[in-house]
């Protein structure tokens, strides 16, 4: 048995023994449960690890197979489909919200699944469960292919992949039975918190390791993006979670900072889980998976590193532009919405460097539907980062502050950039990873594509045009100096557009579906039916 | 205070917004520029994610 | 390097090439501005304004406030009011950074799909509260809030009280001794109405005590719940409060 084995062995068993105390000693319910879906979880690992041994061939696995290296897909295969699950539930979480807030009977009068529960679990279902485990697998793709090198640790890359997911599940059960610390994308408390933090550090290790590994003189440009989106999410995650726990037998804990310094560090936090969970790891999709698709190199490599560098310095700087007009001392709003304002810049840079890697192959935009679908993130993205911007000028935001035109915002930039590049490196995964030729449907592909977007559309200008009519109702006067409207006339107002809202939601779930059913299909294909799709299919 | 807030915004909306504008013009230019020292370098290191192994 | 010449690119090979240097370099980059703009705010004076009458919540709007949390309440209510001449006369006085020093974590807030909740204390009775709460529609027909019918059946969970108020100090917020070993004692005083509540509002200055939640009999969520939106706000009397002396 190798020593990694027989160590972790030991943690998880100790692990499981302390879960049950807990468990047993917990002083309430809900964190009862989740001690024992600890302790369920260690008992299983303990059974994976030995199992894995008694099956596995003595000796190390071969560092190439062949002459070539022998990757490690098995990680991949796990986390692309980990993130399609997670996808559609995400994505029918929030529609179901969004339904909650059209109509409140969508409640159900039950505490689970009221908005203030559901809201987070969708926050989280899509951005950490779903874009999480996209960049989990993509990277860990990405890192092997561009190093030339099987992805480092033995057991190492698969506790990074089930320990995330099971972080999903203990965060996402929590916030149903009422388990929050109330700091927006990271509600999760402290013992949630912790494990994260084991897990995430094995994850900058396997991937730095494995950079260690290439026989490639130069670092790609993705694995740059990537390692920035690894370390900054690190330190991220470790400062705005400097909790007190009430208990080891509670789940409830207390963050160190306070009012408004904590809504500082909330908000540094916060902008920049966008800026790097939500950008910059998928910006390295962006690298990695539109010039392999399209078969040229990126556009201009010097871009890219004034890129690199521009963005991860000046987007850290960004998060007060969530707090203007707050008790926020106005030096740090004006500062947060300076840089924010230069950001558009990286922001565009990046996009130019995207698209135009398809310059002399722009009729694959034709051909594609998969280089289509990453193109168009690519505009999405640079119309959000046009839209940000804007909206982090203090006067705007004196208007769309508070608003759904935030939620609109936010949405072009969910649904059109990140998922739609996760979509297209999805779409390249599957048939790349399983050996098929092509996704089973390619049509398939075409109409995901365009029942989503018709979604988005939906979805992006109901919320511009409700956040623009709360904000200016809001601040309506009559003639005689008298506020016009109460708070609930504005409520009644948005509610057609709340419906409008949910409608391209459910269409955006609609396109999530059938992309669960295309991977499923091509997953499952006989080789006989690829071999013979191949042949079918028109010379390029 | 407010002297001083007046004398920063007047500063940033004249010389800073050239200082700004000269910058960005200057890395864009840089990035565009065609070199030749590590032109066979760079183009190594654009390829790595086409070259199959 | 100095065989490949002095230009920029070829030096920033070194980051293309050596693990330890890009990750130093994205290290210091991405640590600049988070310095810049967050360990200023604990040491400039001014940061958090010298106020009158802010004090640490009761033990009952401690708990109060935990269930606001726990329901997620902060989803669609913000508890920040903008100095904007239509928040200002739609919601109150704006809101202070004194205001929210002992709120660990903070609530202000991002999104108002709700009514802004800053100085909602007072605003409205215990009675409409409790028929909000339990049916939002009952009193405002086109509201779209849940329903939280579950609050005023479920029985307080006060066990651990003093352990949270023992955390909470080790964390800067002023909990007497005193303060913590009376805490089971100044949750059954503060939610009903035939106790001695002197001392306790001597330590708690301007605490409501009365049964919030219209059943005497027992001590529920609804209880703490409301206790805590009655004092949102209410505390900084903004007769005495100079905000010249606060210029920031």
């Amino acid at each position: 048995m190798r020593f990694g084995e027989a160590a972790l062995l030991v943690v998880f068993a100790l692990l499981a023994f302390l879960s049950i105390i807990v468990a047993a000693k917990a002083y309430t319910a809900a964190y009862a449960f989740h001690a024992y879906l600890f302790a369920a979880g260690s008992i299983a690992a303990v059974f994976a690890i030995g199992n894995r041994y008694m099956d596995r061939p003595a000796g190390t696995v071969p560092q190439l197979v062949d002459g070539k290296p022998n990757y490690n897909f098995g990680v991949v295969k796990f986390g692309v489909i980990a993130a399609v699950v997670w996808g559609v539930a995400g994505f029918l979480a929030g529609d179901l919200a969004a339904w909650q807030l059209a109509f409140p009977a969508f409640n159900l009068d039950t505490s689970w699944l009221s908005f203030g529960r559901l809201r987070p679990l969708h926050t989280s279902a899509v951005i950490f469960a779903f874009g999480g485990n996209v960049l989990l697998s993509t990277s860990f793709y990405v890192v092997q292919r561009t190093s030339h090198a099987r992805l480092a640790g033995d057991l190492a890359p698969w506790f990074v992949i089930l320990g995330y997911n099971f972080f999903i599940v203990i965060a996402g059960t929590g916030y149903l039975l009422g388990i929050t610390q109330s700091k927006e994308y990271a509600e999760p408390e402290w013992y949630a918190d912790l494990w994260l933090t084991v897990v995430w550090v094995t994850y900058l290790l396997v991937f730095v390791a494995t950079i260690w590994k290439r026989r490639e003189p130069h670092i790609y440009v993705a694995n740059w993006f990537y390692l920035a989106f690894i370390i900054t999410i690190a330190m991220l995650h470790l400062g705005n979670n400097v909790t007190i726990p009430v208990s080891l037998f509670s789940a409830k804990s207390y963050i160190y900072w306070s009012g408004v310094q904590d809504a500082m560090f909330q908000w540094w936090y916060g902008h920049n889980a966008v800026g790097f969970f939500l950008t910059a790891g998928f910006l390295a999709i962006m690298y990695y998976f539109i010039p392999k698709r399209a078969e040229r190199p990126v556009y201009s490599y010097r871009l890219s590193i004034v890129h690199f560098w521009a963005l991860i310095f000046i987007y850290i700087w960004a998060g007060p532009h969530h707090l203007h007009y707050t008790a926020l001392p106005d030096w740090a709003q004006t500062l947060g919405m300076t840089f924010s304002v230069i950001l558009w810049m990286p922001s565009w840079g990046g996009m130019i460097n995207g698209l135009m890697t398809l310059s002399g192959a722009w009729d694959k935009l034709r051909t594609d539907p998969v280089i289509r679908m990453m193109v168009v993130s690519v505009a999405f993205y640079g119309m959000s980062t046009f839209e940000g911007p804007m909206m982090a000028v203090k006067a705007v935001n004196s208007l769309s502050h508070y608003t759904e035109w935030t939620v609109g915002h936010v949405h072009s930039g969910a649904l059109g950039w990140v998922a739609y590049i996760s979509f297209g490196a999805i779409y390249c995964l599957v048939p790349w990873l399983w050996n098929k030729p092509n996704m089973y449907s390619v049509k398939a592909i075409s109409w995901h594509f365009w029942i989503s977007t018709l979604g988005i559309v939906l979805y992006i200008s109901s919320m511009w045009v409700a956040g623009i009519m709360q904000g200016l109702m809001w601040r309506a006067y009559t003639g005689l100096g008298f506020l016009e409207y109460s708070f609930i006339e504005t409520v009644d107002a948005v509610h057609p557009l709340y419906v409008i809202r949910a409608t391209g939601g459910l269409l955006f779930v609609a396109g999530g579906l059938i992309m669960a059913w295309n991977v499923w299909k091509t997953i499952n294909m006989p080789q006989a039916v690829a071999e013979q799709k191949l042949a079918l299919a028109p010379a390029e | 205070m407010s002297e001083t807030y007046e004398t920063v915004a007047g500063i940033a909306q004249t010389w800073g917004l050239v200082l700004f504008v000269v910058a960005f013009a200057l890395v864009v230019a840089y990035a565009f520029w065609p070199g030749k020292k590590r032109k066979k370098e760079i183009e190594d290191a654009a390829n790595i994610p086409l070259k199959e192994d | 390097m100095a065989s490949q010449g002095t230009s920029i690119w070829a030096k920033h090979q070194i980051f293309e090439k050596h693990t330890y240097w890009l990750m130093l370099g994205i290290l210091i980059m991405i640590s600049i501005g988070g310095l810049v703009e967050i360990a200023p705010l604990f040491y400039l004076k001014g940061t958090v304004e010298t106020v009158q009458g802010m004090r640490p919540y009761t033990p009952l709007e401690l708990v109060g406030r935990n269930i606001y949390i726990r329901e997620g309440c902060y989803n669609c209510h913000s508890q920040m009011i903008r100095p904007l001449r239509d928040e200002v006369e739609r919601y109150g006085h704006y809101s202070l950074a004194a205001e929210s020093m002992y709120d660990h974590p903070f609530q202000w807030g991002s999104k108002r799909t709700g009514p802004d909740l800053a100085r909602v204390g007072g605003k409205y009775s215990d009675i409409w509260h409790q028929e909000h709460l339990h049916n939002p529609r009952s009193v405002v027909p086109a509201s779209i809030m849940p329903a939280y019918p579950w609050l005023s059946q479920t029985k307080l969970n006060t066990k651990h009280v003093e352990q949270d108020m023992k955390v909470l100090r080790l964390e800067g917020v002023p909990y007497t001794d005193d303060d913590i070993a009376h805490a089971q004692a100044d949750l059954v005083t503060q939610s009903t109405t035939d106790a001695e509540a002197d001392a306790f509002q001597k330590r708690y200055p301007k605490a409501q005590v009365r049964d919030f939640d219209g059943n005497p009999g027992d001590l529920t969520e609804a209880d703490a719940l409301i206790a805590y939106l009655q004092m949102l706000g209410t505390l900084v009397d903004f007769k005495l409060y100079d905000n010249k002396a606060n210029v920031r």
